[in-house]
């Protein structure tokens, strides 16, 4: 369409001004918008109070199209199930899947208790989820990962707690609104996390490519012992997430480790549980520098809200 | 086919000033709330239908939306983005200035000439937000930034269409004058 003609101002002086102090305002917000930018990425949690502010207002249209989105997918699901063999099929498929997953999962525990009981005994407590709630969005046009979540400083939840589905983890909490957080996704480019192997104590670490898979990188270099289809699960190294949770399975190998695929893809994760942190000590002794006491009053205001991945 | 009343209905009707602003500006804001809603992905995927609709908007109705529309817009579409604080303001900012200068110069477009320009646009968009985001985009970061590309180039027509319908609900003549 063509520019009306209001774009040519003529003799108007009231309508020249405008049109120049619309210019120049476009300059202003421009240029406000390139200092709000450095100063957000020179300190990432300056607006935080109004991001978790928005997060309030949309989180309950997140809630809806969260439920209308799962059941849409479980819909298609049913349909492919019939019209492959039946609907149990499908059924069946999903429980062999998340028996895997259990099943590597079991072999880790097993590892781990072994080794437990070999240093100390200690009998492994029943972990309570801090809240139970949906994942109502995530930063789906954004080359960050970010996902939203239904619970938030009003139902205990800090930054630094694991979130996780039924299948493993999820991510971890970055920032907390009122009502719901934020959670930082295994996949963004920031997001580190310790893992081993769940047959064996190969200790590496899954770092988010940015692409929807993770780089697992070893610790120990040398010759790399990693085979495609091995299941990665947490170390517990950090205290931020207790051991033995599936993330993801090597699906191509490379000099330093290998590229793994997410055990519970986001996009696939209906509910999720946010837990405590595993070892508030361990994880306030980790960002802590050796030469610095441990602060007892420090440990008890927020044991694990300092955000490691900045 | 039968007509709705109030497209019809065109004697002694005026369009209403509130609706004739908020449809561009509320559709905007819910097409930015929209790319964070629909589906949690492990990797960027969808469109910023914001920054989509805000381009349509634009290309289709020039004059509509002001040279500093893209600030409040922008600002918005940061709270609920998850991109650093900024940079939609910044780009969108950017985006509209950049708009003003080429209609100056082309005043008179078809409509492969505005989905060039809205291509050329939306792929400067979102390979400059990333590089924004605050992320460490690597190549795999980039590569994988490609189909949401090739997506948001393609889904330009279908909102342009869209643009239109609500440009005709905006304008639809239902004030009673007299």
């Amino acid at each position: 369409m063509k520019p009306p003609a209001s774009r040519r101002t003529g003799h108007s002086r009231r309508a020249q001004y405008t049109q120049f102090g619309g210019y120049v305002l476009a300059a202003i917000g421009a240029l406000l918008g390139a200092v709000l930018l450095a100063v957000s990425l020179w300190r990432p949690s300056s607006f935080n109070g109004l991001r978790g502010a928005a997060a309030e207002v949309t989180r309950p249209v997140g809630a809806a199209s969260s439920v209308t989105r799962t059941s849409s997918l479980s819909l298609i699901e049913n349909i492919r199930g019939y019209l492959r063999a039946g609907r149990q099929n499908d059924v069946l498929k999903r429980e062999v899947e998340i028996a895997r997953i259990r099943l590597a999962e079991t072999d880790a525990v097993r590892q781990e208790n072994a080794r437990l009981k070999a240093l100390l005994g200690l009998a492994d407590r029943e972990v309570r989820p801090i809240a139970v709630t949906r994942l109502i969005g995530s930063s789906a046009s954004s080359a960050r990962r970010f996902g939203y979540v239904g619970a938030g400083a009003h139902q205990g939840v800090t930054a630094g707690m694991p979130v996780r589905s039924p299948r493993g983890v999820v991510g971890r909490v970055f920032e907390v609104g009122p009502n719901s957080s934020r959670v930082l996704l295994l996949t963004d480019s920031e997001s580190v996390l310790p893992v081993r192997r769940s047959t064996d104590n190969v200790v590496a670490f899954a770092e988010g490519r940015g692409d929807g898979r993770l780089r697992i990188r070893l610790v120990n270099l040398g010759i790399n012992p990693l085979r495609v289809g091995d299941v990665f699960v947490t170390s517990g190294a950090g205290g931020f997430y207790r051991p033995g949770i599936a993330v993801a399975v090597l699906v191509e190998k490379a000099a330093d480790g290998g590229i793994a695929r997410l055990v519970a893809d986001p996009a696939s994760a209906d509910f999720v549980s946010i837990e405590p942190v595993w070892q508030p000590v361990a994880a306030v002794a980790a960002q802590t520098p050796s030469t610095q006491p441990i602060d007892a009053a420090e440990l008890a205001a927020s044991p694990a809200a300092a955000e490691t991945t900045e | 086919m039968q007509r709705r009343a109030w497209a019809t209905r065109r004697i002694n009707r005026d369009h209403s000033p509130v609706l004739a602003l908020a449809v561009p500006v509320v559709s905007i804001l819910a097409a930015s709330v929209l790319s964070t809603l629909s589906v949690a992905t492990a990797a960027p995927l969808l469109p910023p239908f914001g920054f989509v609709l805000l381009i349509a908007w634009r290309l289709q109705r020039p004059g509509l939306l002001a040279a500093w529309a893209g600030f409040p817009l922008g600002l918005f579409d940061d709270l609920v983005s998850g991109q650093p604080f900024g940079s939609a303001m910044l780009l969108w900012s950017l985006a509209m200035i950049a708009l003003e200068a080429l209609e100056t110069r082309f005043p008179w477009r078809t409509f492969v000439q505005d989905w060039l320009i809205a291509g050329a646009l939306l792929l400067s968009y979102i390979a400059a937000a990333a590089l924004l985001s605050g992320a460490s985009v690597g190549v795999p970061g980039l590569i994988a930034l490609i189909p949401q590309t090739l997506l948001t180039i393609a889904s330009y027509p279908l909102l342009a269409r869209l643009v239109a319908w609500l440009d005709r609900l905006r304008l639809s003549r239902v004030r009673r004058i007299g």
